[in-house]
Protein backbone atom coordinates (compact mmCIF):
# COMPACT_ATOMS: atom_id res chain seq x y z
CA UNK A 1 0.00 0.00 0.00
CA UNK A 2 1.36 3.03 -0.99
CA UNK A 3 0.69 6.16 1.68
CA UNK A 4 -2.46 8.50 1.27
CA UNK A 5 -1.57 11.27 -1.32
CA UNK A 6 -5.03 12.65 -0.58
CA UNK A 7 -6.51 14.10 2.91
CA UNK A 8 -9.49 11.89 4.22
CA UNK A 9 -13.06 13.92 4.33
CA UNK A 10 -15.55 13.55 7.00
CA UNK A 11 -18.58 11.97 5.53
CA UNK A 12 -21.53 12.70 8.21
CA UNK A 13 -24.69 10.47 7.43
CA UNK A 14 -27.61 9.06 9.07
CA UNK A 15 -26.87 5.19 9.10
CA UNK A 16 -29.86 3.08 9.77
CA UNK A 17 -31.38 5.97 11.58
CA UNK A 18 -28.53 7.21 13.65
CA UNK A 19 -26.18 10.09 12.64
CA UNK A 20 -22.79 8.75 11.93
CA UNK A 21 -19.45 10.29 11.07
CA UNK A 22 -16.34 8.69 9.31
CA UNK A 23 -12.80 10.15 8.30
CA UNK A 24 -12.02 8.23 4.59
CA UNK A 25 -10.95 8.85 0.84
CA UNK A 26 -14.05 10.82 -1.18
CA UNK A 27 -13.61 8.22 -3.63
CA UNK A 28 -13.81 5.21 -1.16
CA UNK A 29 -16.88 3.05 -1.97
CA UNK A 30 -20.01 3.55 0.07
CA UNK A 31 -20.03 -0.58 0.42
CA UNK A 32 -16.44 -0.32 1.90
CA UNK A 33 -17.80 2.60 4.32
CA UNK A 34 -20.79 0.65 5.85
CA UNK A 35 -18.30 -3.00 5.70
CA UNK A 36 -15.08 -1.73 7.17
CA UNK A 37 -15.91 1.65 9.03
CA UNK A 38 -19.26 1.02 10.60
CA UNK A 39 -19.05 -3.22 10.43
CA UNK A 40 -22.51 -3.08 8.57
CA UNK A 41 -21.34 -6.57 7.08
CA UNK A 42 -25.01 -7.23 5.90
CA UNK A 43 -23.81 -5.36 2.84
CA UNK A 44 -22.20 -7.64 0.58
CA UNK A 45 -19.86 -7.16 -2.31
CA UNK A 46 -20.80 -9.41 -5.14
CA UNK A 47 -19.75 -8.29 -8.76
CA UNK A 48 -18.74 -4.69 -7.71
CA UNK A 49 -19.78 -3.32 -11.39
CA UNK A 50 -23.47 -2.69 -10.50
CA UNK A 51 -24.24 -5.77 -12.00
CA UNK A 52 -25.55 -8.09 -8.96
CA UNK A 53 -27.06 -6.24 -6.67
CA UNK A 54 -26.10 -7.90 -3.79
CA UNK A 55 -24.33 -4.41 -2.15
CA UNK A 56 -27.83 -2.66 -2.75
CA UNK A 57 -29.04 -0.05 -0.21
CA UNK A 58 -31.15 2.75 -0.31
CA UNK A 59 -29.62 6.28 0.03
CA UNK A 60 -32.12 8.78 0.44
CA UNK A 61 -34.90 6.25 -0.46
CA UNK A 62 -33.48 5.45 -3.58
CA UNK A 63 -32.34 1.93 -4.32
CA UNK A 64 -28.33 1.98 -5.73
CA UNK A 65 -25.61 -0.45 -5.90
CA UNK A 66 -23.39 0.83 -3.10
CA UNK A 67 -20.31 -0.41 -4.85
CA UNK A 68 -21.07 2.61 -7.44
CA UNK A 69 -21.39 5.42 -4.52
CA UNK A 70 -18.24 7.43 -4.01
CA UNK A 71 -18.12 7.97 -0.26
CA UNK A 72 -18.32 11.78 -0.66
CA UNK A 73 -21.85 11.13 -2.60
CA UNK A 74 -23.26 10.23 0.34
CA UNK A 75 -22.14 12.95 2.79
CA UNK A 76 -25.43 14.39 4.50
CA UNK A 77 -27.65 11.56 2.90
CA UNK A 78 -29.51 8.93 4.83
CA UNK A 79 -29.11 5.65 4.50
CA UNK A 80 -30.52 1.99 4.83
CA UNK A 81 -29.36 -1.25 5.00
CA UNK A 82 -30.24 -4.53 5.65
CA UNK A 83 -29.94 -4.45 9.34
CA UNK A 84 -32.10 -1.36 9.43
CA UNK A 85 -35.06 -2.96 7.96
CA UNK A 86 -35.98 -4.52 11.60
CA UNK A 87 -37.42 -1.94 14.71
CA UNK A 88 -36.43 -3.04 18.01
CA UNK A 89 -35.85 -6.63 17.27
CA UNK A 90 -39.04 -7.22 15.33
CA UNK A 91 -38.60 -8.50 11.80
CA UNK A 92 -39.72 -5.85 8.75
CA UNK A 93 -43.09 -7.67 6.99
CA UNK A 94 -40.76 -8.66 3.88
CA UNK A 95 -37.78 -10.15 6.07
CA UNK A 96 -40.48 -12.62 7.73
CA UNK A 97 -41.91 -13.10 4.15
CA UNK A 98 -38.39 -13.85 2.94
CA UNK A 99 -38.28 -16.30 5.96
CA UNK A 100 -41.09 -18.11 6.21
CA UNK A 101 -41.46 -18.68 2.16
CA UNK A 102 -37.74 -19.99 1.52
CA UNK A 103 -37.07 -16.90 0.02
CA UNK A 104 -33.38 -17.08 1.00
CA UNK A 105 -31.08 -19.96 0.85
CA UNK A 106 -27.08 -19.36 0.57
CA UNK A 107 -27.99 -15.82 1.45
CA UNK A 108 -26.30 -13.42 0.25
CA UNK A 109 -28.09 -12.13 -2.37
CA UNK A 110 -30.76 -11.63 0.70
CA UNK A 111 -30.55 -8.26 1.95
CA UNK A 112 -30.12 -6.74 -1.72
CA UNK A 113 -33.26 -8.81 -2.96
CA UNK A 114 -34.94 -7.35 0.59
CA UNK A 115 -33.92 -3.42 -0.20
CA UNK A 116 -34.87 -3.87 -3.94
CA UNK A 117 -38.12 -5.67 -2.73
CA UNK A 118 -38.70 -2.72 0.02
CA UNK A 119 -37.48 -0.02 -2.74
CA UNK A 120 -40.14 -1.64 -5.19
CA UNK A 121 -43.22 -1.45 -2.75
CA UNK A 122 -42.40 1.88 -1.57
CA UNK A 123 -42.95 3.19 -5.12
CA UNK A 124 -45.54 0.63 -6.05
CA UNK A 125 -47.35 -1.05 -2.98
CA UNK A 126 -49.49 -2.99 -5.65
CA UNK A 127 -46.98 -4.21 -8.12
CA UNK A 128 -48.16 -6.80 -10.48
CA UNK A 129 -45.88 -10.06 -11.53
CA UNK A 130 -44.04 -7.92 -14.29
CA UNK A 131 -43.51 -5.31 -12.47
CA UNK A 132 -41.75 -7.18 -8.99
CA UNK A 133 -39.69 -9.13 -11.96
CA UNK A 134 -38.42 -5.80 -13.17
CA UNK A 135 -38.23 -4.35 -9.51
CA UNK A 136 -36.25 -6.70 -8.85
CA UNK A 137 -33.88 -7.57 -12.33
CA UNK A 138 -30.85 -6.23 -11.27
CA UNK A 139 -30.25 -8.23 -8.01
CA UNK A 140 -29.09 -12.36 -9.18
CA UNK A 141 -29.81 -14.83 -6.90
CA UNK A 142 -28.18 -18.53 -7.93
CA UNK A 143 -29.88 -20.72 -5.25
CA UNK A 144 -33.49 -19.97 -5.48
CA UNK A 145 -34.50 -19.97 -8.71
CA UNK A 146 -36.38 -16.55 -8.00
CA UNK A 147 -40.06 -18.19 -7.52
CA UNK A 148 -39.81 -17.97 -3.40
CA UNK A 149 -38.38 -14.62 -3.94
CA UNK A 150 -41.31 -12.95 -5.91
CA UNK A 151 -43.93 -15.64 -3.51
CA UNK A 152 -42.18 -13.79 -0.79
CA UNK A 153 -42.64 -10.23 -2.17
CA UNK A 154 -46.50 -10.78 -2.84
CA UNK A 155 -47.08 -12.33 0.58
CA UNK A 156 -45.09 -9.26 1.98
CA UNK A 157 -48.41 -7.05 0.66
CA UNK A 158 -50.63 -9.69 1.85
CA UNK A 159 -51.82 -9.83 -2.01
CA UNK A 160 -53.46 -12.63 -3.44
CA UNK A 161 -51.72 -13.93 -6.24
CA UNK A 162 -53.91 -13.56 -9.33
CA UNK A 163 -55.07 -16.73 -11.05
CA UNK A 164 -53.21 -16.09 -13.86
CA UNK A 165 -49.71 -15.49 -12.53
CA UNK A 166 -50.19 -18.31 -10.21
CA UNK A 167 -50.48 -20.35 -13.58
CA UNK A 168 -47.30 -18.78 -15.13
CA UNK A 169 -44.88 -19.54 -11.74
CA UNK A 170 -46.48 -23.03 -11.75
CA UNK A 171 -45.41 -23.55 -15.47
CA UNK A 172 -42.09 -21.83 -14.67
CA UNK A 173 -41.31 -24.27 -11.98
CA UNK A 174 -42.50 -27.81 -13.59
CA UNK B 1 -6.39 -5.31 -8.52
CA UNK B 2 -8.59 -3.25 -6.69
CA UNK B 3 -7.24 0.10 -7.00
CA UNK B 4 -5.62 2.51 -4.00
CA UNK B 5 -8.83 4.58 -3.08
CA UNK B 6 -6.71 7.20 -1.27
CA UNK B 7 -5.30 7.92 -4.51
CA UNK B 8 -7.80 9.23 -5.72
CA UNK B 9 -9.13 12.97 -5.29
CA UNK B 10 -13.07 13.83 -5.91
CA UNK B 11 -14.02 17.20 -5.14
CA UNK B 12 -17.75 18.19 -5.16
CA UNK B 13 -17.97 22.29 -5.67
CA UNK B 14 -21.63 22.05 -5.80
CA UNK B 15 -23.16 24.26 -8.33
CA UNK B 16 -22.39 24.19 -12.32
CA UNK B 17 -20.59 27.96 -11.98
CA UNK B 18 -18.03 26.43 -9.32
CA UNK B 19 -17.05 23.01 -11.52
CA UNK B 20 -16.95 25.23 -14.80
CA UNK B 21 -14.66 27.38 -12.77
CA UNK B 22 -12.33 24.88 -11.87
CA UNK B 23 -12.78 23.26 -15.31
CA UNK B 24 -11.41 26.27 -16.84
CA UNK B 25 -8.65 26.70 -14.30
CA UNK B 26 -7.17 23.46 -15.10
CA UNK B 27 -8.22 22.49 -18.63
CA UNK B 28 -8.67 18.71 -19.13
CA UNK B 29 -7.26 17.88 -15.69
CA UNK B 30 -10.49 17.21 -13.84
CA UNK B 31 -12.75 14.48 -15.31
CA UNK B 32 -16.81 14.69 -14.50
CA UNK B 33 -18.16 11.96 -12.39
CA UNK B 34 -22.05 12.21 -12.23
CA UNK B 35 -24.03 8.91 -11.02
CA UNK B 36 -20.47 6.95 -10.91
CA UNK B 37 -22.26 4.12 -12.92
CA UNK B 38 -19.11 4.29 -15.68
CA UNK B 39 -16.41 5.68 -13.76
CA UNK B 40 -16.97 3.69 -10.28
CA UNK B 41 -16.78 0.03 -12.17
CA UNK B 42 -13.55 1.16 -13.84
CA UNK B 43 -12.18 2.37 -10.03
CA UNK B 44 -13.53 -1.14 -8.98
CA UNK B 45 -11.32 -3.06 -11.71
CA UNK B 46 -8.33 -0.83 -11.04
CA UNK B 47 -8.48 0.58 -14.37
CA UNK B 48 -9.25 4.24 -13.63
CA UNK B 49 -6.18 6.15 -14.80
CA UNK B 50 -8.13 9.91 -14.11
CA UNK B 51 -7.06 10.73 -10.52
CA UNK B 52 -8.84 14.50 -10.37
CA UNK B 53 -12.88 14.00 -10.20
CA UNK B 54 -15.43 16.13 -10.13
CA UNK B 55 -18.62 15.19 -8.73
CA UNK B 56 -21.55 16.46 -10.52
CA UNK B 57 -24.27 14.42 -8.45
CA UNK B 58 -26.31 16.78 -6.06
CA UNK B 59 -26.31 19.54 -9.00
CA UNK B 60 -29.83 20.48 -9.51
CA UNK B 61 -29.54 22.96 -12.04
CA UNK B 62 -27.81 19.80 -14.49
CA UNK B 63 -30.27 17.75 -13.06
CA UNK B 64 -33.99 19.74 -14.63
CA UNK B 65 -36.44 18.35 -17.57
CA UNK B 66 -38.19 21.95 -19.12
CA UNK B 67 -40.69 23.02 -21.76
CA UNK B 68 -40.78 25.87 -23.78
CA UNK B 69 -43.48 25.61 -26.85
CA UNK B 70 -40.91 24.16 -29.17
CA UNK B 71 -38.63 22.08 -27.26
CA UNK B 72 -38.22 19.94 -24.54
CA UNK B 73 -35.39 19.96 -22.59
CA UNK B 74 -33.77 17.58 -20.25
CA UNK B 75 -30.86 18.85 -18.29
CA UNK B 76 -27.33 16.26 -18.29
CA UNK B 77 -27.67 15.48 -14.97
CA UNK B 78 -31.27 13.91 -15.12
CA UNK B 79 -31.42 10.18 -14.36
CA UNK B 80 -33.10 7.46 -16.64
CA UNK B 81 -35.40 6.88 -13.68
CA UNK B 82 -36.53 10.98 -14.18
CA UNK B 83 -36.65 10.27 -18.03
CA UNK B 84 -38.79 7.25 -17.34
CA UNK B 85 -41.19 8.96 -15.08
CA UNK B 86 -41.48 12.19 -16.45
CA UNK B 87 -45.08 12.71 -18.21
CA UNK B 88 -44.28 14.95 -21.20
CA UNK B 89 -41.29 12.50 -22.01
CA UNK B 90 -43.86 9.68 -21.86
CA UNK B 91 -46.37 11.49 -23.95
CA UNK B 92 -44.13 13.30 -27.15
CA UNK B 93 -40.92 11.12 -26.91
CA UNK B 94 -41.70 7.62 -25.92
CA UNK B 95 -39.05 6.12 -27.35
CA UNK B 96 -36.69 8.26 -24.93
CA UNK B 97 -38.81 6.70 -22.28
CA UNK B 98 -38.58 2.98 -23.46
CA UNK B 99 -34.61 3.44 -23.79
CA UNK B 100 -34.82 4.91 -20.30
CA UNK B 101 -36.43 1.58 -19.53
CA UNK B 102 -33.73 -0.54 -20.35
CA UNK B 103 -30.67 1.05 -19.78
CA UNK B 104 -29.12 -0.90 -16.61
CA UNK B 105 -32.05 -2.20 -13.92
CA UNK B 106 -32.99 0.00 -11.53
CA UNK B 107 -29.82 0.92 -9.13
CA UNK B 108 -28.35 1.60 -12.20
CA UNK B 109 -31.26 3.82 -13.49
CA UNK B 110 -31.38 5.58 -10.22
CA UNK B 111 -28.05 6.94 -10.95
CA UNK B 112 -26.68 6.84 -14.45
CA UNK B 113 -27.64 10.31 -16.14
CA UNK B 114 -28.37 10.96 -19.64
CA UNK B 115 -24.81 13.12 -20.20
CA UNK B 116 -23.07 10.70 -19.19
CA UNK B 117 -24.35 8.37 -21.35
CA UNK B 118 -23.61 10.99 -24.06
CA UNK B 119 -20.11 11.49 -23.13
CA UNK B 120 -18.93 8.16 -21.94
CA UNK B 121 -19.97 8.07 -25.78
CA UNK B 122 -19.98 3.58 -26.39
CA UNK B 123 -21.19 2.91 -29.89
CA UNK B 124 -23.63 0.65 -27.82
CA UNK B 125 -25.34 3.27 -25.70
CA UNK B 126 -29.05 3.34 -25.24
CA UNK B 127 -29.88 6.46 -25.53
CA UNK B 128 -28.16 8.25 -28.59
CA UNK B 129 -30.27 6.41 -31.54
CA UNK B 130 -33.37 7.73 -29.96
CA UNK B 131 -31.53 11.20 -29.88
CA UNK B 132 -30.49 10.82 -33.50
CA UNK B 133 -34.09 10.22 -34.67
CA UNK B 134 -35.89 12.75 -32.73
CA UNK B 135 -33.36 15.18 -34.65
CA UNK B 136 -31.82 16.43 -30.58
CA UNK B 137 -29.45 19.40 -30.05
CA UNK B 138 -27.26 19.39 -27.46
CA UNK B 139 -25.70 22.31 -25.66
CA UNK B 140 -22.33 22.28 -24.02
CA UNK B 141 -20.92 24.72 -21.24
CA UNK B 142 -17.73 26.14 -20.34
CA UNK B 143 -16.43 29.04 -18.39
CA UNK B 144 -17.11 31.21 -21.13
CA UNK B 145 -20.30 30.31 -22.08
CA UNK B 146 -23.00 27.69 -23.83
CA UNK B 147 -22.63 26.33 -27.36
CA UNK B 148 -25.52 24.34 -29.29
CA UNK B 149 -25.95 22.16 -31.77
CA UNK B 150 -27.16 19.31 -33.56
CA UNK B 151 -26.63 16.15 -31.69
CA UNK B 152 -25.82 14.20 -35.02
CA UNK B 153 -22.51 16.26 -35.03
CA UNK B 154 -21.15 15.41 -31.68
CA UNK B 155 -19.83 12.13 -31.83
CA UNK B 156 -16.84 12.49 -34.14
CA UNK B 157 -15.35 8.83 -33.83
CA UNK B 158 -14.45 5.79 -31.45
CA UNK B 159 -15.18 7.68 -28.26
CA UNK B 160 -14.44 10.82 -29.45
CA UNK B 161 -16.61 13.63 -29.61
CA UNK B 162 -16.60 17.66 -30.39
CA UNK B 163 -16.22 18.79 -26.84
CA UNK B 164 -13.41 20.52 -25.41
CA UNK B 165 -11.51 19.88 -22.25
CA UNK B 166 -13.05 22.67 -20.08
CA UNK B 167 -16.52 21.77 -21.57
CA UNK B 168 -19.35 19.62 -20.28
CA UNK B 169 -22.49 18.40 -21.76
CA UNK B 170 -25.02 20.57 -19.92
CA UNK B 171 -28.46 20.13 -21.28
CA UNK B 172 -30.16 18.19 -24.35
CA UNK B 173 -32.93 19.71 -26.23
CA UNK B 174 -35.82 17.71 -28.18
CA UNK B 175 -37.85 19.01 -30.46
CA UNK B 176 -41.58 19.08 -29.69
CA UNK B 177 -45.00 18.94 -32.08
CA UNK B 178 -43.05 16.90 -34.67
CA UNK B 179 -44.29 13.52 -33.78
CA UNK B 180 -44.32 10.84 -36.49
CA UNK B 181 -47.15 8.05 -36.71
CA UNK B 182 -44.08 5.26 -36.31
CA UNK B 183 -42.26 5.24 -33.79
CA UNK B 184 -40.18 2.27 -33.08
CA UNK B 185 -36.82 0.83 -30.91
CA UNK B 186 -35.83 -2.46 -30.36
CA UNK B 187 -32.71 -3.42 -28.27
CA UNK B 188 -31.36 -6.96 -29.22
CA UNK B 189 -29.20 -8.23 -25.98
CA UNK B 190 -28.58 -10.94 -23.81
CA UNK B 191 -31.22 -10.22 -21.03
CA UNK B 192 -33.88 -7.51 -20.33
CA UNK B 193 -31.97 -5.92 -17.52
CA UNK B 194 -28.45 -4.78 -17.07
CA UNK B 195 -27.40 -6.32 -21.11
CA UNK B 196 -25.45 -4.02 -23.10
CA UNK B 197 -27.26 -4.17 -26.58
CA UNK B 198 -25.42 -6.38 -28.59
CA UNK B 199 -27.05 -3.89 -31.16
CA UNK B 200 -30.59 -1.79 -31.44
CA UNK B 201 -32.34 -0.08 -34.04
CA UNK B 202 -34.41 3.27 -33.67
CA UNK B 203 -36.92 4.16 -36.42
CA UNK B 204 -39.39 7.01 -36.72
CA UNK B 205 -41.25 7.86 -40.12
CA UNK B 206 -44.59 8.64 -41.54
CA UNK B 207 -46.33 7.51 -45.40
CA UNK B 208 -48.28 9.47 -47.72
CA UNK B 209 -50.19 8.26 -50.40
CA UNK B 210 -48.25 4.55 -50.26
CA UNK B 211 -44.87 6.10 -49.94
CA UNK B 212 -42.31 7.29 -47.71
CA UNK B 213 -42.83 10.62 -46.81
CA UNK B 214 -39.82 10.64 -44.02
CA UNK B 215 -38.10 8.43 -42.15
CA UNK B 216 -34.79 8.54 -39.85
CA UNK B 217 -33.07 5.39 -38.32
CA UNK B 218 -30.03 5.52 -36.39
CA UNK B 219 -28.63 2.42 -34.81
CA UNK B 220 -26.11 0.84 -31.66
CA UNK B 221 -23.17 -0.66 -32.11
CA UNK B 222 -23.49 -0.82 -35.77
CA UNK B 223 -20.61 1.57 -36.33
CA UNK B 224 -18.08 2.88 -34.09
CA UNK B 225 -20.34 5.70 -32.53
CA UNK B 226 -24.18 6.24 -32.38
CA UNK B 227 -24.86 6.78 -35.81
CA UNK B 228 -27.72 7.84 -38.59
CA UNK B 229 -28.17 4.86 -41.22
CA UNK B 230 -28.72 8.03 -44.04
CA UNK B 231 -27.89 5.81 -46.98
CA UNK B 232 -30.38 3.19 -45.78
CA UNK B 233 -33.19 6.05 -45.41
CA UNK B 234 -32.22 7.67 -48.62
CA UNK B 235 -32.66 4.15 -50.49
CA UNK B 236 -36.34 4.19 -48.85
CA UNK B 237 -37.28 7.90 -49.44
CA UNK B 238 -39.95 8.60 -51.64
CA UNK B 239 -40.62 4.70 -52.51
CA UNK B 240 -43.23 2.40 -51.90
CA UNK B 241 -42.50 -0.45 -49.23
CA UNK B 242 -42.54 -3.82 -51.56
CA UNK B 243 -40.62 -6.64 -51.10
CA UNK B 244 -38.42 -5.81 -53.41
CA UNK B 245 -37.74 -2.57 -51.94
CA UNK B 246 -37.80 -3.56 -48.33
CA UNK B 247 -35.06 -6.13 -50.04
CA UNK B 248 -33.45 -3.41 -51.85
CA UNK B 249 -32.95 -1.20 -48.46
CA UNK B 250 -31.43 -4.54 -46.30
CA UNK B 251 -29.15 -4.14 -48.85
CA UNK B 252 -27.80 -1.15 -48.50
CA UNK B 253 -28.18 -1.27 -44.51
CA UNK B 254 -25.66 -4.15 -44.80
CA UNK B 255 -23.22 -1.83 -46.85
CA UNK B 256 -23.81 1.03 -44.63
CA UNK B 257 -23.04 -0.42 -41.03
CA UNK B 258 -19.81 -1.68 -39.77
CA UNK B 259 -20.44 -3.61 -37.24
CA UNK B 260 -17.15 -5.44 -34.93
CA UNK B 261 -16.48 -8.59 -33.44
CA UNK B 262 -16.44 -8.12 -29.57
CA UNK B 263 -17.34 -9.73 -26.42
CA UNK B 264 -20.62 -9.21 -26.86
CA UNK B 265 -21.42 -10.56 -30.29
CA UNK B 266 -20.11 -10.76 -34.17
CA UNK B 267 -19.94 -8.67 -37.06
CA UNK B 268 -22.10 -11.03 -38.66
CA UNK B 269 -24.62 -11.25 -36.11
CA UNK B 270 -25.10 -7.61 -35.58
CA UNK B 271 -25.33 -6.95 -39.25
CA UNK B 272 -28.12 -9.31 -40.27
CA UNK B 273 -30.00 -8.66 -37.06
CA UNK B 274 -30.15 -5.03 -37.80
CA UNK B 275 -31.34 -5.99 -41.48
CA UNK B 276 -34.29 -8.22 -39.40
CA UNK B 277 -34.66 -4.73 -37.26
CA UNK B 278 -35.11 -3.02 -40.40
CA UNK B 279 -37.63 -4.82 -41.93
CA UNK B 280 -39.45 -4.51 -38.94
CA UNK B 281 -39.31 -1.46 -38.87
CA UNK B 282 -40.54 -1.01 -42.40
CA UNK B 283 -43.56 -3.77 -42.07
CA UNK B 284 -44.69 -1.27 -39.14
CA UNK B 285 -44.42 1.83 -41.58
CA UNK B 286 -45.69 -0.51 -44.67
CA UNK B 287 -49.06 -0.90 -42.12
CA UNK B 288 -49.23 2.58 -40.83
CA UNK B 289 -51.43 3.89 -43.84
CA UNK B 290 -54.69 2.10 -43.42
Amino acid sequence: MSAAKIPLDEIRFKVNGEERCVSVPPMKRLLDVLREDLELTGVKEGCGEGECGSCSVLLDGVLVNSCLVPALQADGCEVLTVEGLATNGALAHIQQTFLELGGTQCGICTPGMMLAAESLLRKNPHPDLAAIREGLAGNLCRCTGYMRIIDAVRHAMQMPILAEEQAELDAVRK
Amino acid sequence: MRSNVSEYELVAPGSLSAVLALMAAEPGAWTLMAGGTELMVALGAGRLAQRKLVSLWGIDELRRITTSNDWLTIGAGATFTDIRENEIIAKEFPLMARAASWTGAIANQNRGTLGGNIVNASPAADSPPVLLVYEAEIELASAQGTRRMKYSDFHLEYKRTVMQPQELVMAVHLPRGRRLPVEYLRKVGTRNALAISKIALAGVGAMQSGKVQTVRIAAASLRETPARLLATEAALLDHALTSERILAARKVLLQEVKPIDDIRSTANYRAYVAANLLEEFLMQMAASEG
